[in-house]
């Protein structure tokens, strides 16, 4: 329940990533490390919780331009208007070759004037600090056009909200989770599409900016993304995620998105998109404006 | 003239088989092998309005020939090609391409792992020869929905092309 200092969130990551880096590379040649290689937005942009994927539903691909010789990272800052909040998200992720992910994302919900309505100070804001990590385990989503085998990849995300005891107050038994998630993306160039689907096992309240837990036992959530491709830089679509309903004082509802994702170059990535984030805190038909900006190598 | 009867009578008693009837003036000889449509590494599409979308055998040749100049400039793969016969790649290219977007032609080239078995290619690599087809293409007037069913074809190539 204790609140974990971002500075040890920060060092545990980078021992983590270092470990795995050294694990992955194994003894090979430093001229074996190049970085760049893939086609534009095969990166994917980076979901609110920072993995590599849509805005709200996580990709088997992984983050950065990478190949399977490489090393990539991308940082990313996103904003979510609604209504009666705004979220602002912002972190970075580094690829190893194009096998491992991990990133670290700080996120807020910011009650602006909502907060007095709620009983909360002026502007007050639930935050949390995300870090996961993604592995691809089996297929290409990109090459292997001649199968239906998708790209799968398996994660973990690590989720410390701040303001454990009002998040206990109201109803949440956590103020930190993880969840777990597989994941299958398919694209079907000859169709120009991309499918996506995740399958998650959380608790997670508003994503955990609520906090984990309340009326009910952590479960399998389903996620979905659709992208169809109107040229290599741009692809529009939608996704849909489920989320659990543990509050009793608020409802909550499904996320839902329609987006469009521009790749200005293989460094920049600009997405819009129009959110349904549904109710929010007993504030209902919380929709908006989605935008975030992706920059990356 | 000499070269070629040397190499149509090691390839008439190694294989039974020869590409000699379309190789073009300029080409060098290459270790026989056998000729079969199977070597261009898929099915054509089945889809009778590619080839008119590529704008028949000139629209192929006109891509190919962009995409031959562009990889032997572009500086990330240009070393790979120093050594080629140039002249032979870009009749096997349009003929391959011709015959996978289900144009009236056979390839007579060799197979992907054959023909690139040597050059050490990578991912990384090979995604720079795809950029240098989508210029071309689009150069053509191509459009993208078709462009993405010839890739299509093409990408799953990798797992013979890459081998580094
Ligand atoms: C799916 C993608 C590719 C296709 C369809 C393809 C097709 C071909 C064809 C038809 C030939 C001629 C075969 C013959 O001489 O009988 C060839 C040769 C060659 N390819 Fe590719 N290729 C692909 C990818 C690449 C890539 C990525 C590179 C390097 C970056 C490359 C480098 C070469 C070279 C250097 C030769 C000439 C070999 C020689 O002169 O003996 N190819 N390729």
């Amino acid at each position: 329940m204790a609140l974990t200092p971002l500075s040890l969130l920060t060092r545990n990551t980078i021992l983590c990533c270092t470990t795995a880096w050294l694990c992955v590379a194994g003894p090979s040649n430093a001229d074996d490390i190049e970085p760049g290689g893939k086609l534009l937005l095969t990166r994917g942009i980076s979901s609110v919780d920072g993995s590599g994927g849509g805005g709200i539903v996580p990709w088997a691909l992984i983050t950065g331009n990478e190949t399977d010789r490489g090393i990539g990272a991308t940082a990313h800052l996103t904003s979510v208007i609604l209504p009666d909040f705004d979220v602002i998200s912002y972190g970075a992720g580094i690829g190893l070759r194009d096998r491992l992910e991990f990133s670290y994302t700080h996120q807020a919900l910011d009650t602006g004037s909502t907060g007095p309505k709620l009983g909360l100070p002026d502007g007050y804001t639930f935050s949390q600090d995300i870090v996961a990590m993604k592995v691809r385990v089996a297929g290409d989503a990109i090459y292997d056009q001649d199968t239906w085998m998708p790209q799968v990849a398996i994660g973990a995300v690590y989720k410390q909200a701040d303001h454990g005891s009002l998040l206990s107050a109201l109803g949440a038994e956590d103020d930190s989770g993880v969840e777990f998630y597989v994941s299958a993306t398919k694209l079907l160039l000859a169709q120009s599409l991309l499918l996506g689907g995740t399958l998650r096992y959380t608790d997670a309240n508003q994503n955990g900016l609520l906090g984990f837990g309340g009326t009910s036992e952590a479960s399998i959530y389903p996620e979905v993304s659709l992208g169809y491709m109107l040229s290599k830089r741009l692809i529009v679509g939608g996704e849909y995620r489920a989320k659990p309903d543990n509050l009793a004082f608020a409802e909550e509802d499904a996320w839902l998105d329609l987006f469009a994702a521009y790749a200005i170059n293989k460094e920049m990535t600009v997405s819009a998109a129009y959110a349904d984030l549904g109710s929010i805190a007993t504030f209902d038909e919380q929709r908006g404006l989605y935008l975030s900006l992706q920059v990356g190598f | 003239m000499y070269r070629l009867c040397i190499a149509a009578l090691a390839g008439t008693c190694l294989t039974g088989t020869l590409a000699m009837a379309d190789t073009l003036p300029g080409e060098l000889p290459v270790d026989p092998y056998e000729v079969s449509n199977a070597n261009a590494g898929a099915e054509p599409v089945d889809n009778p309005d590619m080839f008119a979308a590529f704008h028949g055998q000139a629209g192929i040749d006109r891509i190919v020939d962009d995409l031959v100049d562009r990889v032997t400039v572009d500086p990330r793969i240009e070393e790979i090609f120093r050594a080629s016969d140039l002249v032979r790649l870009r009749r096997t290219l349009k003929e391959q391409f011709c015959y996978l977007l289900d144009g009236p032609c056979d390839y007579t080239g060799r197979d992907m792992v054959a023909a690139h078995k040597d050059q050490g290619i990578t991912t990384r690599e090979f995604n720079a020869l795809v950029e240098s087809l989508q210029f071309a293409m689009d150069t053509e007037g191509v459009p993208f929905a078709m462009q993405n069913k010839l890739i299509a074809k093409l990408a799953p190539m990798k797992r013979d092309v890459v081998t580094r």
